[in-house]
């Protein structure tokens, strides 16, 4: 009698997800399994597909505006951002200065909140439930702070064409200053709750690694990327906005596993309180909206505007035909290519390294299925 | 063999020190509310779904002139109005202001483009619902029972 190993039918197939909580979103992996380790992981994507990037090239452009936040909701303020700044690229507008600065703080706010919030999940995957519970309390300041300026907590729609809609006032600052003195002396906490805690090492630690050759190749970028020694972040590599004014450090690990990632990840928080900082003594007066045409049409040609959201690069490339619908959008977003490393990266693995990979990627669905 | 009882001995102190965070925990104040009997304050930039505002000078009216700029600036067409011209008033009157609030993704451009400044965020954040013909309000009966 031969046993089922002998005949070569022990490999067998394991959906994980579309709805599975370690999957974040709609995301669906195929995993051909051999025992507990995973042989063949094959994302499957578009649950979450909503067109938004043909819903950008039949409407006036200023309707695409809400659509920014809906792509990736947890850095809804960095997308808007890069909207607004191809736009502008595009027909030539310049924001005011006092506007392009409340955008980087409000920036930094979001970039803050999305990596409390992967710190908190990426634990929580790993099955520690606590830290997610402190990092939601710090998380909710930042939220508190955004909903009294922006008038909503996740998919915020602020920026416009040339400033931003509400201005900023002494009450924002001052809570902001608050939140970032709080945030520091959390900091310590989690280095000691998580960072040192030997379970959760031992569940990251030589996990997944990776060499930046590899991740030339699949175009990663962001914490990630950064993971790997290559100190690529667009705020430094290709500077938008007030980013040059700052003092600021990329941080960078040389293992290219998950637990560097997570350590340039809890570093970057200290870096964008830092940026928070700097930003909130030289925050100049004047308007947050400079005067723009009410009919604004894009004039013909291309424009290019890449921010740094919390997962990478961010691109949007804008093409105008003279009217005011765009001729062609193109979004390029870091998850997807973040997310096509996992193949490659996950073969041979045990499933619960796996929840582990994924987690320390920061996958946002919809932006990748936008 | 020495390694192995160092690795036993920081990660045991790794969990005591992680233990000990928790425990601190336990003394500090509560940051839970027990929502449905304990409300936080709402911020008053809160974007709720629009209303129509009443005007400062004739408080019995709103100040909605049915000029269509909300319905025709809005991204998700979810604003529907009419206005009709009456005989012995200067301008137009509305007679329907109907918000699909299903539809609508709260940016805020109706509020942005209206002349008149007529329309404003309400504080309204629970919306409860059996079908979707709920998430149809009438802000002009709502400004009017509003009186």
């Amino acid at each position: 009698m031969t046993t089922m190993a002998e005949k070569g039918e022990h490999r067998y197939i394991l959906n994980m997800g579309p709805q599975h909580p370690s999957t974040h979103g709609v995301l669906r992996v195929i995993l051909e399994m051999e025992g507990e380790y995973v042989m063949d992981p094959q994302p499957v994507l578009g649950y979450g597909h909503r067109m938004h990037e043909k819903m950008a090239e039949s409407r006036p452009w200023p309707n695409f505006l809400p659509n920014a936040a809906r792509m990736d909701y947890l850095s809804a303020l960095i997308y808007n951002h890069g909207y607004v700044g191809v736009v502008e690229r595009l027909a030539g507008i310049e924001a005011t200065p006092r506007a392009e600065y409340i955008r980087v703080i409000t920036s930094e706010l979001n970039r803050l909140q999305s990596h409390l919030l992967w710190l908190g999940v990426l634990v929580l995957d790993l099955g520690a439930f606590t830290p997610i519970m402190y990092t939601f309390e710090d998380r909710e300041k930042i939220l508190d702070i955004l909903e009294d300026v922006t008038g909503s907590r996740l998919t915020y729609c602020y920026m416009r064409v040339g400033g931003v809609v509400r201005d900023i006032d002494d009450k924002f600052v001052e809570r902001t200053r608050e939140y970032i003195s709080w945030q520091r002396s959390r900091m310590p906490m989690y280095d000691k709750l998580v960072t040192g805690n030997i379970i959760f090492r031992k569940r990251i630690e030589k996990i997944g690694e990776f060499n930046p050759d590899m991740a030339r190749r699949y175009g990663l970028t962001g914490p990630v990327l950064r993971g790997t020694g290559i100190p690529y972040d667009i705020r430094r590599a290709e500077p938008y906005s007030v980013y040059p004014e700052f003092d600021f450090e990329i941080p960078t690990e040389t293992t290219g596993d998950c637990m560097a990632a997570y350590l340039v990840r809890v570093r970057e928080i200290e870096q964008s309180l830092r940026i928070l900082e700097q930003a909130l003594d030289k925050l100049p007066a004047g308007p947050a909206m400079a005067k723009v045409p009410k009919k604004l049409k894009l004039p013909a040609g291309d424009a290019c505007y890449a921010v740094e959201s919390p997962r990478g690069e961010l691109v949007y490339h804008l093409t105008g035909d003279g009217s005011d619908t765009p001729y062609r959008m193109k979004i390029r977003v870091p998850s997807f290519s973040n997310l096509s490393l996992l193949p490659e990266l996950c073969r041979g693995m045990l499933l619960s390294d796996l929840c582990a990979c994924m987690g320390s990627l920061d996958l946002v669905i919809p932006e990748i299925d936008r | 063999m020495k390694d192995y009882f160092a690795l036993i001995f920081t990660g045991g102190k790794s969990l005591i020190v992680g233990m000990m965070i928790t425990l601190r925990e336990l003394f500090r104040p509560v940051v839970t509310v027990q929502y449905p009997r304990e409300k936080l304050p709402l911020s008053p930039n809160y974007r709720g779904h629009t209303i129509l505002i009443r005007d400062e000078e004739k408080p019995e009216k709103h100040r909605c002139i049915s000029c269509k700029m909300c319905e025709r600036e809005c991204p998700s067409n979810c604003i529907d109005l009419a206005g009709e011209k009456r005989e012995g008033v200067k301008g137009m009157v509305l007679i329907k202001y109907r918000l699909d609030f299903t539809k609508c993704s709260l940016c805020g451009t109706c509020v942005e483009v209206c002349p008149p400044n007529a329309l404003d965020f309400s504080k309204v954040y629970q919306h409860v619902g059996f079908s979707r013909e709920d998430f149809h309000y009438d802000l002009l009966a709502m400004v009017e029972e509003d009186k």
